[in-house]
């Protein structure tokens, strides 16, 4: 199997899409000629012209609004969001009317419309720069979210998010842009709300979703190596839908769980599964649930401080061992 | 009369006298006797139709907010019996008129307001929420002006499908503060996006006077700023809606060109019914004068009885028709069921819905 980087296994799905369907376009800031700010979008452009892939100007609410617009008569508009914390001032269109038309109509309509673009710190840009508002969009009822967390769940759950018939943000990740993983040349899509089990073990269930599962993955074999504890790591893929019960079967196997995400821990991703190990799976729990969030602060700008702040092999070591305790 | 024209000629500050029978102008003189008097029965049904429904509110029959148009009926009357098959319409929450006007039944709004199953979204939009997709009608939104650029979505959809059609995408005096609505106007002009913008100025945002919210009194000059043809025109006759709009429409869908249309109205009632205050803001004899020269039922009257279309006779039938119809519609509403509670969890997702065979994977909703 070829090994490709994120960010080619994204672009592979947009093109793909874009030639399956007439329907489906790609917007955004500087995605057309400049090729993207991330370069995703790299030669697509060139290779489907201007009514596929259009440059808009800096309008994240007027460009948001219109591709809603736009797809509640059949166009399948992809917007790219620079960084996905700029989609904080599109709020009002996406989680407004890209979640609700179809409520308030009573099902006359429908919105398919995909979001995408990173949304991770780690990067030293700062607070305003490095949200993950993954939580925040599964909180309204009407979207979907799902964050890959390598090329191969990149591909396959864009390709599913634009053929969806509902909203879906995809939450990318720009330091797994450049990582390479082994996707095949055939087609193939990976579903909404089905997890992956990343590594199999028999002491503890480790939950996380995007990047922070390769790190929990990592901290995974360095706990198998190191200290002899055997970790089972789930990797959500999708937030909503939610696969419970993957992370429920490995949970009542381990009976501990740590769960590792890179957003804030008030009313995070991981406060929802929390509740939801403990509402169905409280007997098979053989210690308190366990979280590593990012420490709950704005991003920090500076390089070894956030490198800390956030979730890393040494932080989710710690909760492991606490989780085991 | 239609003050004009576009970018630096100089406008009065208000559209002047009319000087013109605008009913005499091509596009009204076309009208056969027929269409003429359906404008009228439009205008007399959206009218009747919302006194009845303050009735209701007033009996407590209708929760949250309502937002009567009484007083600007003649502008979407006017605008939507220029409708072609491919145009689309949206607008914000004041939005029965423009509901009525597509042709939505009064029993499905009526039960709309009542919050009832029958009601155009099954109850679970309300006054503000009207939606009917089959008529090209977008609804009906709350937040102010965030229907703007799902408008232009519509005209964008138009055009990349190669569709001649425009979209007409309305809005208040107030809502042209909104940010998002002025990225929509240069996205719009930018992109060559068949939308009409038509801002509906009744003069006031809720109890804000427009003097007190936007620097410019004449809105339509923004369309400037961003190199877009705009016209103002009165709001109170409908064959100057008709003509003025009709020149914004043709010129949308033959020339893919935005535009900004300032139709000058005014609303009889308070912002909402709740709005009790609304002779403090504004006086009495303001709201009486314009009643007595400008109101958009009697002016279409006068027009269609002096050029015969309309005898008194015909006119009190149709008046007494709408109020028939209004006061079965509130009947209708009453004794309709509310959706069964199974339906709070519907219509949140297509994919959902449409899982006849069960296929979806994962968990969607998270009720303990
Ligand atoms: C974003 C937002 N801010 C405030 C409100 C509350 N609000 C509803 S209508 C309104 C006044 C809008 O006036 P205008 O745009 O002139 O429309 P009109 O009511 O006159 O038709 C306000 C402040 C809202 N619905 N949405
Ligand atoms: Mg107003």
């Amino acid at each position: 199997m070829p090994l490709i980087t994120y960010r080619e296994a994204i672009k592979q799905a947009l093109d793909e899409e874009i030639q399956r369907d007439e329907n489906v376009c790609i917007m955004g800031e500087e995605v057309a000629q400049y090729n993207g700010a991330y370069k995703v979008t790299e030669g697509l452009w060139a290779k489907h012209g201007d009514k596929r892939l259009i440059d808009t100007p800096i309008s994240e609410a007027a460009f948001s609004g219109l591709a809603i617009g736009a797809s509640m008569l059949g166009i399948r508009p992809v917007i790219e969001m620079m960084f996905m914390s700029f989609s904080y001032v599109a709020i009002d269109q996406l989680f407004n009317n890209g979640s609700f038309c179809r409520y308030m109509s009573g099902g006359l309509m429908n919105v398919p419309i995909v979001v995408r673009g990173p949304a991770n710190g780690g990067t030293s840009v700062g607070a305003t720069h490095s949200h993950t508002p993954e939580n925040m969009v599964a909180n309204h009822p009407g979207l979907k979210v799902v964050c890959p967390s390598n090329a191969y769940d990149a591909k396959g759950l864009m390709k599913a998010a634009i053929r969806d018939n509902d909203p879906v943000f995809v939450m990318e990740n720009t330091l797994l842009y450049g990582e390479k993983w082994e996707v095949p040349d055939e087609e193939y899509i990976v579903e909404l709300g089905v997890a992956n089990i990343l590594k199999e073990g028999t002491d503890l269930t480790i939950v996380s979703h995007g990047r922070c599962a390769m790190l929990s993955l990592q901290a995974a074999k360095t706990l198998e190596e190191k200290h002899g504890i055997s970790a089972e790591v789930v990797d959500l893929r999708s937030i909503r839908p939610l696969d419970e019960e993957t992370i429920l079967n490995s949970v009542r196997k381990t009976h501990r769980a740590l769960l590792v995400e890179e957003n804030k821990p008030f009313c995070g991703v991981d406060a929802q599964i929390s509740h939801i190990i403990q509402l169905k799976a409280f007997d098979d729990l053989d210690a308190p649930i366990r979280r590593v969030s990012a420490i709950d602060a704005p991003n920090f700008y500076s390089k070894e401080l956030e490198d800390w702040q956030l979730p890393n092999e040494e932080r989710i070591i710690e909760g492991a061992l606490k989780a085991m305790a | 009369m239609a003050t004009t024209k576009k970018k630096t000629a100089a406008v009065a500050k208000k559209p002047k006298a009319k000087l013109k029978n605008f009913a005499t102008a091509p596009i009204n003189k076309s009208l056969s006797k027929d269409e003429k008097i359906d404008l009228y029965r439009t205008i007399v049904g959206i009218r009747r139709f919302e006194e009845r429904s303050l009735r209701a509110y007033n009996q407590g029959k209708i929760g949250g907010f309502l937002h009567l148009y009484i007083g600007q009926e003649a502008v979407a009357a006017g605008i939507v019996s220029l409708m072609e098959e491919n145009d689309h319409i949206i607008t914000a929450y004041r939005d029965h008129g423009h509901a009525l006007a597509v042709g939505m039944s009064m029993n499905e709004c009526m039960a709309e307001m009542y919050g009832k199953h029958t009601g155009c979204s099954k109850g679970k939009g309300g006054s503000m929420h009207f939606f009917a997709p089959d008529k090209n009608y977008w609804g009906g939104h709350g937040i102010v002006a965030g229907q703007t650029p799902l408008g232009a979505g519509l005209a964008f959809a138009l055009k990349y499908k190669g569709l001649k059609g425009c979209a007409m995408a309305f809005l208040g005096d107030g809502a042209v503060n909104q940010g998002s609505f002025m990225e929509t106007l240069n996205l719009a002009s930018l992109w060559n996006i068949p939308v009409v913008f038509v801002i509906e100025n009744n003069g006031y945002s809720m109890g804000t006077s427009l003097k007190r919210s936007s620097a410019e009194e004449n809105l339509a000059h923004r369309a400037d700023g961003f190199d877009m043809e705009w016209e103002v025109c009165n709001g109170h006759d409908v064959f100057e809606v008709r003509e003025v709009a009709n020149r914004a429409m043709i010129r949308a869908r033959e020339e893919h060109k935005p535009f900004l249309l300032e139709i000058r109205t005014y609303r009889y009632r308070g912002h909402s019914v709740a709005d009790a205050n609304h002779e403090k803001y504004r006086t009495k004899e303001e709201i009486e004068e314009y009643k007595r020269t400008k109101d958009p039922l009697n002016v279409v009257k006068e027009h269609l009885l002096s050029d015969g279309t309309l005898t008194e006779e015909l006119a009190k039938k149709i008046d007494q028709e709408k109020k028939d119809e209004a006061e079965a519609s509130a009947k209708f509403a009453d004794e309709s069921p509310v959706a069964p509670r199974s339906e709070i969890q519907t219509d949140v997702y297509w994919e959902v819905d449409n899982d006849s065979e069960g296929k979806l994977k994962g968990t969607y909703f998270f009720n303990d």
